[in-house]
């Protein structure tokens, strides 16, 4: 490989922090997006510690409801809307798309500044709800009305910050469009893309056309908080309802937004680990536009014990049960790829095996929430909240974890110990079970969510699940601090440590800023393992 | 699927998608497992490159279809069932409102636990006064929201006689851990008696020196009588005690006379005791001068 300065070495004409905010180099905008999920990912993970410690035991354990209800919301807020929802497509998906695609950067590099800074203001007035006007926002990540527009704490300026945050999701959501539509290397063909291209490509379309729905009804909440407009509080002549409706007809796909990227990153990381081709490369690369599809026509299995009609309940259910199809689908061709493999389980795919197994449970137990009867007994419990969190954790938090142990040495430059790594999943795998398995009993037995104190008999399981968000969270600082201290003192990595076949692994580790200095032609599949066992670590 | 009661109903789709979910979860991680070891790369030097197998796409995608769908339909009947009450239901209405629950029977009688018969099916007619709430029974395993401006409805089968939790299950302010209540489950017989004893009086009976009004009119949820801090300050020694309170924003020292009390309780939004938030419903239109003195007697019953 020719000598070519990195891109962290070229600067352009700017300095300092200066040659970070203002460069419109996509693998510079994603590593600036990585350290600000990350500071985001720390201080909602804070909220989530503080919460678990007050329910470490019945009653007042160290703060007030009010303040209790305060950390659910940001706690919701933060890792919903600064992390979770940019998540893997900002980050990632920045910095790989067009490595991936053999392009030398995305379609509109100064629009992909523009989503960093608009993230970034929208983040800022997210944490600034908590200090200025009345007191933080205490209405859960869901704002529900009439509550949120009666509450007398700060929802405007929360709200006004997820408004801003959409922006930042559309635009990344056009430009990755057009990137993977106009900009892709000669002979790379729709059928030839990695398939974290395609699901990025799935996820862009859901950010485009479903976010634009938050954006209004959020509005509309501003309208009816400012200006007394009753959109929504019967008392003005509004309809609940209503606001839930268009508030899940773009939380409902918002999930998609958050998974499907995490599928996209465990399907590139199974045939490099297991030396050979994916399985089903058209099941999963459907499956994905499959998802984001249907995906749309689902919201309403979050209202099953709202009020609206029982047709539409038994609909929204019919719904909820096929797509769960497509998941399946992805989950048994992922299995099937470990088949007459050559398997070697380092970290990358050791949490993507975790992620399979957390997210088949977690998209199991979401057929008990999809089906009508016993939706009713469930729902606003803590079931749901161990639900959400093993297929939103377990499934892309676990796949964040993977793809960032996989492209680390891409990004860097430099290769971390794996042993750490090894022994962070222990302590994450571990604390994460002791954390959200007892609130599937809870759920079970009758805890609702958002509960600041409990009746006694809920104790024990309580107090388990709080031991184990300390485990979690001593795997957390293990992974981050392995990975923070290996980019200056881990070994030399080379262009290509895994043995990967995607164009990422073609060019210098870390890549130079205009990315290939031979633009790539592309004249097969992405996982051509049949020829290439002379390249076999 | 000949259902019995809402619990049982609730229960057989539970166990029947949990079996189904347990042997397809060990079906997956144990295959998962099983390629892993069994071709790991020192097992396994030489990949073969399998490119995929319509065959079986068509069957992973036809056999959980019809699993899914199944489990679709078994839920869909129970929810049917849960969904239309028998003739013979007693009516309740319930309503919800920040934070404490009120019941009242077709002959006027209210209360604010829900007492009903066993072995005769209850049907509760929901609706709130203010925000979302949601009426939650566990043990008879049913849950529908109270919407301010709406009626909604879930019905159930009591069996046995007894005590069971009533939860608020949506979301609704600082006090929503609170609004807790039971559901007292009593012969027919001792049923037919409560129903008829004293149809239209309001209170219910006085326990450990507590007015029942205070209970009923749901101040207990955020004050306490005994010292203890909740959402609201505690009716101990409040009584002509110095409170700091904070009128518009600024800072002031009241003494907590009768006319002070009055107010607090009428128009809880004029003064907001410093630390504690401002969510006190206002009472002006809840109370009778009566209650209201009674009220406010009893809390200078509990001077220092």
């Amino acid at each position: 490989m020719p000598e070519q300065p990195d891109f962290y070495t070229t600067t352009g004409n700017k300095s300092g922090l200066w040659s970070w905010i203002f460069s419109t180099d996509h693998k510079r905008i994603g590593v600036l997006y990585l350290f600000s999920l990350l500071v985001f990912f720390s201080i909602g993970a804070a909220f989530g510690l503080l919460m678990r410690l007050e329910l470490i035991a019945p009653g007042k354990t160290i703060v007030e409801a009010a303040t209790y209800n305060a950390f659910f919301t940001l706690h919701g807020v933060i890792m919903i809307f600064l992390f979770i929802i940019p998540g893997i497509p900002v980050s990632l998906g920045n910095f790989f798309l067009p490595l991936q695609i053999g392009a030398g950067d995305l379609a509109f590099p100064r629009i992909n500044l523009l989503s960093w800074w608009l993230y970034m203001a929208g983040g800022l007035m997210a944490l600034m709800s908590l200090f200025l006007g009345s007191g933080p926002p205490d209405t859960g990540w869901t704002f529900y009305a009439p509550y949120s527009i009666r509450t007398g704490t700060n929802v405007t300026m929360a709200v006004s910050a997820a408004f801003v945050l959409g922006f930042s999701s559309i635009l990344t959501g056009l430009n990755f469009v057009t990137t993977i539509h106009r900009m892709r290397a000669p002979g790379m063909t729709w059928f030839r893309m990695p398939l974290f291209v395609w699901s990025l490509y799935a996820t862009a379309w859901v950010q485009i056309l479903a976010t634009p729905i938050l954006g209004i009804t959020l509005l509309l909440v501003v309208t009816e908080r400012l200006f007394g407009v009753g959109f929504f509080d019967p008392a003005k002549g509004g309809d609940p309802i209503l606001y839930q409706h268009l508030f899940w007809i773009y939380s409902h796909p918002a999930v998609y937004i958050m998974v499907l990227p995490a599928m996209g990153v465990i399907t590139e990381i199974i045939p490099v680990f297991s030396r050979r081709t994916i399985f089903g490369y058209k099941a999963i690369a459907f499956s994905s536009m499959a998802i984001a599809s249907v995906g749309y026509f689902v919201w309403g299995h979050h209202m099953f014990t709202s009020g609206m009609s029982d047709t539409s309940r038994a609909v929204f259910s019919f719904l909820t049960f096929i797509v769960a199809i497509p998941s399946g689908v992805k989950v048994f061709n992922w299995v099937a790829s470990l088949y007459k493999g050559s398997i070697r389980v380092d970290a990358p795919l050791l949490f993507s095996l975790s992620f399979i197994f957390l997210f088949s449970l977690g998209g199991l137990t979401g057929l008990i929430m999809g089906s009508l009867a016993t939706n009713v007994h469930i729902h606003g419990t803590h079931f749901i909240v161990a639900h959400f969190h093993y297929v939103m954790f377990g499934g892309a938090g676990f796949a964040f974890i993977a793809g960032l142990h996989y492209w680390f040495p891409k990004m860097t430059g430099r290769m971390y110990s794996e042993r750490r790594a090894k022994t962070g999943w222990a302590f994450l795998f571990t604390g994460f079970q002791l954390l959200y398995f007892p609130l599937f009993i809870l759920g079970w037995q009758g805890m609702p969510r958002r509960y600041y104190d409990y009746l006694p008999d809920f104790h024990p399981l309580n107090a388990a699940s709080t031991v184990g968000s300390w485990i979690l969270a001593a795997g957390l600082i293990i992974i981050f601090f392995n990975l923070l201290r290996s980019i200056r003192n881990g070994g030399q990595a080379g262009p290509n440590p895994w043995g990967g076949t995607t164009l990422e692994w073609r060019t210098s580790s870390p890549p130079p800023a205009e990315n290939f200095e031979v633009a790539p032609v592309v004249t097969e599949g992405p996982y051509a393992y049949h020829h290439k066992k002379d390249r076999i670590l | 699927m000949n259902f019995q009661s809402s619990t049982q109903a609730v229960d057989s789709v539970f166990i029947f998608i949990v079996a189904i979910s347990v042997a397809l979860l060990t079906g997956i991680v144990a295959t998962m497992v099983y390629f892993v070891v069994r071709y790991s790369r020192e097992r396994n030097p030489d990949p073969e490159n399998i490119e995929g197998n319509l065959l079986l796409e068509i069957v992973w995608v036809v056999i959980p279809l019809i699993i899914v769908l199944a489990m679709f339909f078994y839920g869909w009947r129970g929810f049917r069932f849960m969904r239309t009450a028998p003739a013979n239901a007693l009516l309740v209405k319930a309503y919800a409102s920040m934070w404490r629950w009120d019941f009242e029977y077709d002959n006027g009688r209210k209360t604010d636990r829900l007492i009903v018969p066993s072995g005769r099916p209850v049907k509760l007619v929901i609706t709130s006064r203010d925000v979302l709430h949601s009426l939650f029974i566990p043990a008879f395993r049913v849950k529908e929201d109270a919407v301010p401006g709406m009626l909604t409805h879930l019905w159930f089968l009591p069996d046995g006689t007894g005590d069971y939790d009533l939860f608020c299950s949506e979301y609704c302010g600082t006090g929503h851990s609170e609004m807790i209540t039971k559901v007292q489950v009593m012969t027919a017989e001792d049923f037919r008696k409560w129903r008829l004893e004293a149809p239209h009086e309001k209170t219910g009976e006085d326990v450990d020196g507590v007015p029942a009004l205070l209970r009923k009119k749901g101040c207990l949820a955020c004050h306490s009588i005994d010292g203890t801090r909740k959402i609201g300050p505690t009716f101990k020694g409040l009584f002509m005690s110095r409170v700091i309170v904070v009128t518009g924003g600024k800072e002031h020292e009241v003494t907590a006379n009768e006319q002070y009390l009055r107010r607090s309780v009428m128009e809880p939004e004029a003064d907001i005791v410093k630390g504690f938030p401002p969510v006190m419903p206002r009472e002006k239109d809840n109370l009778t001068e009566e209650e209201l003195s009674s009220i406010v007697g009893f809390i200078k019953g509990l001077r220092e």
